[in-house]
């Protein structure tokens, strides 16, 4: 190091830095690339029919995506109304009663190996678990079970941050107060959380959304010409009309698939800045 | 006590807590909320059951040295249940994407942590964000319609084939790398650099020989649950890498991965109880044990480094 002048250091930092900045510049640069494209693409079939018409796999100007994005909405509210109460219920336990030691460690072990399970392997779960031995068949409740299986570890990670970030003072108050642990927790922590907590529900609602794979394993019907009707609905959601599209062979198909997914992304980024905004406002007026 | 503990909200309150309280609400409660918790681990045990359930079965019918050694994976037409290819395509477009992802999101983290402008940060980790959460089923397509194209145009390659998967994973998986990494440089104390650059250092040595060997574990984590992505994702490959029954590590051509063959071989209507039905157990739990492997290192490596500098 020493028998290398300044300048050369300098000018092989120089290099580096240029070299750093290209993996930023692929990254922003496929970003680009992909949604100019898919916009593009979709552009021509950017249309109401998108929302009003069925599936249809003879004629790509009335084929739509009504019963598929009816089928993602029963999805994911069902989804939530299992993965919340689950996940925040599981945060509550590992932020405020556990004691750390071997059992919370293996808890955490658990939440961090659910998260590392790949989608489809969720499928196989629910195929085998919720369509087969509950006998439920390919119905909304099934999808909505097996994606709380995979959503459960994201609720909980974000749901211990909203917890942690509650400060220790309030719970002393409260515990001062004479109230106890699950009163302190019910009436002070939870609504002190309460905006962070609602940032991790719209984050699993996101990641619902877009979740294909393991709604193809179970069996979700991508010739669907009714709405779902109920948690005991055959179902399409969808990611996995946009996916039967993806299948047609045209030009024609993959301007309905681009234009599902232009529909898709507006609906995940709609989730995404209402949780952004959610959690800016939380950190503006809190402590 | 360890470094788990020490720095959470909620340690003293469960510090005060009497050890054990006869108050029956109270304890319901806890009992409840110790479920919850402990549900993570009864679907592990779910999953794992289930898969082994018709694993089993299926292992009875065709024995696993000839499922682990067999070279060609044609269930349908000639009832050959030979695994290697699915694995063998899972690991090479696994490890093309990982070679690829993982020098862009590393640099990405090296510039946005040791060089970028607190301006430019805030500008930059949000769309990285975007990136991370567009679904793996617009990167498919995304394949299908720009990759393979100018593939087929300057290699010949046919129109599904392992690369297009190889290269949009290997994007997929850069906010992945950049942000695992970027905390694991983030935990890194600001002293151990002033102290490189105090003894004349450039900013790049620094990192280079301080920084990033002070962070290795936790870098090393991040590497490792984007190869276990890779190894997972199943959308890109089914939508853009075709279907191949036979060993092959030729990347212009049509590959199958454990995953995607799972969903490939799950849309058709499979009566249920056959042998090719149970196959799809048996390899999603080859692919289950992989991923669990992976993962279960990395967490180790990260907790490792978690240690270092509590």
């Amino acid at each position: 190091m020493r028998s290398k002048s300044r300048k050369v250091r300098k000018a092989k930092e120089l290099v580096f830095v240029i070299l750093f900045l290209a993996g930023i510049g692929v990254a922003l640069g496929v970003l680009g690339i992909l949604l100019a494209s898919l916009f593009a693409t979709a552009a021509p079939y950017l249309t109401p029919t998108l929302f009003t018409s069925y599936a249809n796999y003879q004629d790509a100007t009335r084929a739509g995506y009504a019963a598929a994005i009816a089928g993602t909405l029963w999805i994911v509210s069902l989804t939530l109304l299992f993965s919340l109460p689950l996940g925040v219920g599981a945060a509550i336990y590992l932020e405020e009663y556990s004691r750390g030691g071997r059992i919370a460690r293996i808890l955490q072990a658990g939440v961090s190996n659910l998260a590392g399970v790949p989608s489809v392997v969720f499928g196989l779960l629910g195929l085998a678990i919720f369509v087969r031995a509950f006998h439920l068949g390919a119905v909304v409740l099934a999808g909505a079970l097996t994606l709380t299986l995979l959503v459960f570890p994201y609720v909980v990670i974000t749901a211990r941050e909203a917890i942690r970030a509650v400060p220790q003072s309030i719970r002393d108050a409260a515990l001062a107060m004479g109230a106890t642990k699950w009163q302190a927790i019910r009436h002070q922590v939870l609504p002190a959380a309460a905006p962070g907590l609602l940032t991790a529900s719209i984050l699993g609602a996101a990641r619902t959304i877009g979740e294909t794979a393991p709604l193809i394993v179970i069996g979700a019907v991508v010739l669907q010409t009714f709405l779902p009707y109920g948690p005991d609905s055959p179902f399409v959601a969808l990611p996995v009309q946009i996916y039967a599209y993806i299948g047609l062979p045209g030009p024609e198909w993959q301007g309905v698939a681009a234009a599902g997914m232009v529909v898709l992304l507006v609906i995940l980024f709609a989730f995404n800045a209402v949780a952004i905004i959610g959690r800016n406002r939380l950190q503006r007026t809190r402590w | 006590m360890g470094g788990v503990n020490a720095d959470r909200t909620g340690a003293r309150l469960a510090s005060l807590e009497p050890k054990w309280v006869w108050q029956p609400g109270e304890t319901l409660v806890r009992g409840l909320l110790f479920l919850a918790a402990a549900f993570a681990i009864i679907a592990t045990f779910a999953i794992v059951v289930a898969l082994l359930w018709d694993t089993v079965v299926f292992f009875g019918r065709v024995s696993p040295v000839a499922f682990y050694t067999g070279t060609k994976w044609s269930p349908v037409i000639d009832g050959l249940y030979g695994v290697l290819p699915l694995i063998a395509g899972t690991l090479l477009i696994a490890g093309g994407a990982v070679l690829i992802g993982i020098p862009l999101g590393l640099s990405a983290a090296i510039f946005l942590r040791e060089y970028a402008p607190a301006r430019v940060r805030e500008f930059v980790k949000p769309l990285l964000e975007v990136l991370a959460g567009i679904p793996s089923i617009v990167f498919g397509f995304f394949a299908l319609l720009l990759v393979s194209p100018t593939l087929k145009a300057w290699f010949g390659a046919d129109y599904f084939n392992g690369a297009n998967a190889i290269i949009v994973i290997g994007i997929m998986i850069i906010p992945i790398v950049s942000s695992l990494s970027e905390d694991a440089l983030t935990a890194v104390p600001t002293d151990l650099r002033d102290g490189a650059v105090a003894l004349g250092a450039t900013r790049f040595e620094a990192t280079a020989r301080v920084v990033i060997p002070a962070a290795f574990s936790g870098i090393m984590a991040s590497f490792l649950l984007a190869f276990s992505r890779a190894v997972g994702e199943t959308m890109v490959v089914l939508i853009a890498a075709g279907e191949n029954v036979n060993l092959t590590f030729n990347v212009l051509g049509p590959m199958s991965t454990l995953a995607g063959d799972i969903a490939r071989k799950a849309t058709g209507d499979l009566p249920v109880g056959s042998d090719l039905f149970r196959s799809l157990f048996a390899v999603g739990f080859t692919l289950f044990v992989i991923t669990f492997v992976i993962n279960l290192t990395s967490d180790v490596l990260r907790h490792r480094f978690r240690e270092a500098y509590d």
